[in-house]
């Protein structure tokens, strides 16, 4: 009796120090985010927060580089974050947007709707870069199980060690360095600055389209969004953004319209108003015209701030104490961010 | 579903407790809904034309039962009132009928077979000729259909011997034809050994489970840390043929013979322990087979069972046959040698010629089993120039630099045959085998030759490291089964060992998003 008790305490004490040490290994193979692919550091750093916000925004790159929650708060004491990474497709946004109304409930909730082209899952890789940051529940496994492509598996997502352990053989110093430690955040509030001038010398020029319309998938998705932010008395503004690639057809934007309208929602198409805004592709766009520049976003901001103060009667959060403290700090770090930035540049 | 697959897994999972809590009575009826399961899941085809060697070797069986039973009655009441002659006319006679069941029955199943495994040439050849394709499209090759219409035939010519009786519960030879394990790469097996203890109750053992799941954990580490890894080198080198060239033949000669033994032997480990598991024991199908002496050794010690089974359905039948003995004869007036020799080199030469045909359609199957054929039929003749050679010089050949000698060209000389298994044609794999006398080229080989194939530095040390764990394992096997040594020490010792198996899989295996880990070289047959 005293033998197989033994026995069994020996096994799992060997069970319990090799999950263990799967556990560091997976740590230590996932991939970090932090020096190089900052975008999949987003999802991850929205656990961060530590105060409610009166906006989100939600889609792919042209939110995450093209809004400045800095600037808004500056400008008119809007407090607001983006749940946004590289190619984020629309059922991905949904389900981040569920996830953050699982702990806030915003006011206003602002999507990007450039991603509605993609009606069907498009590269593990971008998934991954979405989905990793994510906190595990309902909502993660709901976007996972929407977002694999037919060679991906759910086990590789729940265990990452399945996926990432050929990184056995080009581990980084990057990866020794944030093994243990998530390091600090590569955003500010969901937003990538960027200062390089890269100004959009030509016109795109549109590939022709087989199908004129936005897949009815993305679609569908997009009155599940609708229909959870009018389930949480949240107004959803439907936006896209002034970057001028890829192209923007007019075909995609009379749905988005047309969808908008039956839905009672607000859409508008920033690159008709980039005069208005004041966005100039020469000086505002850090990769011919496909992402914003800090100069470009700030401008963004500060005119998408005024419409959202003007329409939604957003409250001026500046003086309120945990508002006030949280971007002060945000504030420093965001103006030597860009110091450092542009001196790189030079 | 293949052995690497979560679905293998997970169906494992849910077998071995259901297994062991069901009534034991029950027990197999519960085995062969699963492999019921296992074989719709690879698809309804494959099931139905199981289904069809089942329920013709399960007809022709029970017939020959009948036969049997009907003949001796019937000579026992012709013995008082019959002839001699007309006793011996009534036995042809049951014999007659039972060949041509048993020759009918052969028929439909290597006709699946054939049908399946070589429809596709078939179809190219007669679009080629008469611009028609028999089978309209190509069929898709069963799962596992070479080892189970082997294993099932076997059955049928043992009772159509009378070496063992016909089994009258037809879901007892369906359960035996189905096992899911052996329908991956086989081994092909037994009825009186697998057959039967399938169908016999088995009750749950921890160290029976522990030994199994090292075995299995074992043919898993050797498949996704050095096979999966290794083919991917292998086919670089195979696809460009005219690239690779000289010592880059030798290399991928080398690779290949690593690589075809970490997965051969990993998938049979994965089966023997599957079986191990639920406490049917199945045969072995390699006995460390790198250390042979010569490639007739090595063919006594490599996929053991299909040599066995050629062997003891094709080989002995036929080289006793009445036409060889015939043919033996009438060679005696060119020496006794030579008359002795014609019945073994014909039934040696179909053989390897069948051997060939059985792994693949393609022409370099088939000459690789003939050059196999020739070889050992080589190494017989040469035989009394070796005695010779060892009398002449006992101390060189009996020392241990001799013995790794005549395995390293057992070795080479096995590797050499199969290049024919890796190049599409003929013509191309012995192009490219010469090309290592006639091209010199170790400094491309190392001047990133080696790195140009899909595997970098680290890759090779790591298949390297594997290959040396095989080896000293083999060496270490030698005293006695290492699972063994290790359950020894202990369950925590044991449990240990296994989870370390487990964790270097997880870590330097060649798996998940990107690698094609799922498929078994020997799959394919």
């Amino acid at each position: 009796m005293k033998r197989t008790s033994k026995t069994v305490i020996g096994v799992i004490l060997a069970c319990i120090v090799f999950v263990g040490a799967l556990i560091l290994v997976s740590r230590l193979l996932r991939p970090k985010y932090h020096d190089t692919l900052i975008e999949g550091h987003l999802a991850g750093e929205y656990y961060r927060e530590t105060i409610s916000h009166d906006v989100l925004f939600v889609g792919d790159c042209e939110v995450f580089s093209n809004f400045s929650p800095v600037t808004l708060f500056d400008e008119y004491g809007i407090t607001s974050y983006i749940r946004g990474s590289a190619q984020q497709l629309v059922w991905q946004s949904y389900y981040l947007l569920e996830d953050a109304l699982k702990t806030e409930t915003p006011k206003v909730v602002v999507y990007n709707v450039l991603a509605l082209k993609y009606g069907v899952p498009q590269s593990e890789a971008y998934n991954r870069i979405t989905l990793d940051g994510m906190r595990w529940g309902s909502a993660k496994v709901g976007a996972i199980r929407a977002s694999m492509t037919e060679d991906e598996d759910f086990m590789s997502y729940a265990f990452p060690l399945l996926r990432y352990h050929d990184r056995i053989l080009s581990l980084t110093e990057e990866d020794w360095r944030y093994w243990l430690n998530d390091g600090a955040p590569v955003s500010f509030k969901g937003y990538l600055m960027r200062t390089e001038v890269r100004p959009a010398t030509e016109t795109p020029v549109p590939p022709v389209l087989k199908d004129k319309h936005l897949p009815k998938e993305s679609m569908e998705w997009l009155s599940r969004m609708a229909a959870l932010c009018e389930e949480k008395g949240i107004a959803l503004v439907l936006i896209k953004s002034p970057s001028i690639e890829p192209y923007w057809y007019p075909e995609w934007d009379a749905d988005v319209e047309a969808f908008a309208k039956s839905h009672g929602l607000r859409y508008d198409n920033m690159i008709a108003e980039n005069g208005e805004i004041g966005i100039d592709m020469q000086t505002d766009t850090c990769d011919m015209g496909q992402h914003l520049n800090v100069y470009g976003a700030e401008k963004l901001s500060r005119w998408f701030g005024a419409v959202l103060k003007e329409e939604y009667g957003l409250t001026d959060h500046r003086g309120e104490a945990p508002y006030e403290a949280d971007y002060a700090a945000l504030s420093e770090r965001y103006e030597q961010e860009k110091l450092r930035l542009r001196s790189e540049d030079n | 579903m293949l052995f690497a697959s979560w679905a293998f897994l997970l169906f494992l999972a849910v077998l071995v407790p259901v297994y062991f809590l069901v009534p034991k009575r029950i027990q197999w009826t519960v085995l062969l809904a699963f492999n019921a399961v296992f074989v719709v899941y690879a698809g309804w085809i494959g099931a139905i034309f199981m289904a069809v060697t089942v329920a013709t070797v399960y007809g022709a069986t029970r017939l020959f039962d009948a036969s049997f039973t009907r003949q001796k009655e019937t000579l026992a009441a012709m013995k008082a009132t019959h002839t001699k002659e007309e006793r011996k006319r009534a036995r042809l006679g049951f014999e007659k009928r039972r060949r041509l069941v048993l020759i009918l029955t052969l028929l439909v199943n290597f006709g699946i077979l054939f049908a399946l495994k070589y429809g596709a040439l078939i179809g190219r050849l007669s679009a080629g000729l008469f611009g028609v394709e028999p089978f309209g499209q190509n069929l898709a090759l069963t799962m596992g259909i070479s080892f189970y219409t082997f294993s099932t035939v076997g059955y049928l010519l043992d009772v159509y011997r009378e070496s063992i009786p016909a089994e009258r519960n037809p879901l007892k030879l369906a359960l035996f034809t189905s096992f899911f394990p052996l329908l991956v790469q086989g081994p092909i097996t037994r009825f009186e050994t697998v057959g039967k203890a399938l169908t016999e109750a088995h009750a749950f053992d921890g160290k029976r489970f522990l030994s199994a799941s090292l075995r299995i954990a074992w043919g898993y580490w050797k498949k996704l840390i050095v096979a999966d890894r290794l083919l991917v080198a292998v086919k670089a080198l195979c696809a460009r043929p005219n690239v690779y060239r000289g010592d880059f033949v030798l290399v991928e000669m080398l690779l290949y013979a690593a690589c075809l033994y970490a997965d051969f032997t990993g998938g049979i480990d994965i089966t023997i322990g599957v079986g191990e598991m639920l406490g049917v024991t199945v045969e072995e199908n390699f006995f460390r087979p790198y250390f042979s002496k010569s490639i007739a050794e090595y063919w006594r010690r490599w996929h053991i069972t299909l040599g066995e089974w050629f062997k003891r359905y094709v080989y002995y039948p036929l080289s006793v046959s009445k036409p060889m003995r015939s043919l033996s004869k009438s060679t005696r007036r060119f020496g006794a040698g030579v008359s002795r020799r014609v019945p073994v080199y014909l039934a040696t030469v179909l053989v390897w010629a069948l051997t060939g045909i059985w792994h693949g359609s393609n022409l370099t199957f088939l000459v690789w089993g003939l050059l196999n054929g020739v070889v050992i039929l080589l190494s017989e003749e040469l035989k009394p120039l070796y005695a010779r050679f060892h009398a002449r010089f006992p101390r060189l050949t009996e020392s241990a630099f001799y013995r790794g000698f005549t395995v390293i060209r057992t070795v080479l000389l096995l590797s050499s045959l199969r290049i024919l298994d890796c190049y599409p044609t003929v013509g191309e794999a012995f192009s490219s085998f010469f090309s290592m006398f006639t091209t010199w080229n170790w400094g491309a080989v190392f001047r990133g030759g080696i790195q140009s194939l899909g595997l970098s530095y680290a890759d090779y040390a790591i298949a390297f490291v594997g290959v040396i764990a095989m080896f000293t394992l083999s060496m270490v096997q030698r005293k006695g089964a290492i699972r063994t040594r290790i359950l020894k020490r202990g369950t925590v010792f044991s449990v240990c060992a296994l989870l370390v198996l487990i964790g270097t899989i997880l870590i330097f295996g060649r798996y998940g998003f990107g690698f094609d880990a799922s498929q078994f070289i020997y799959n394919r047959f």
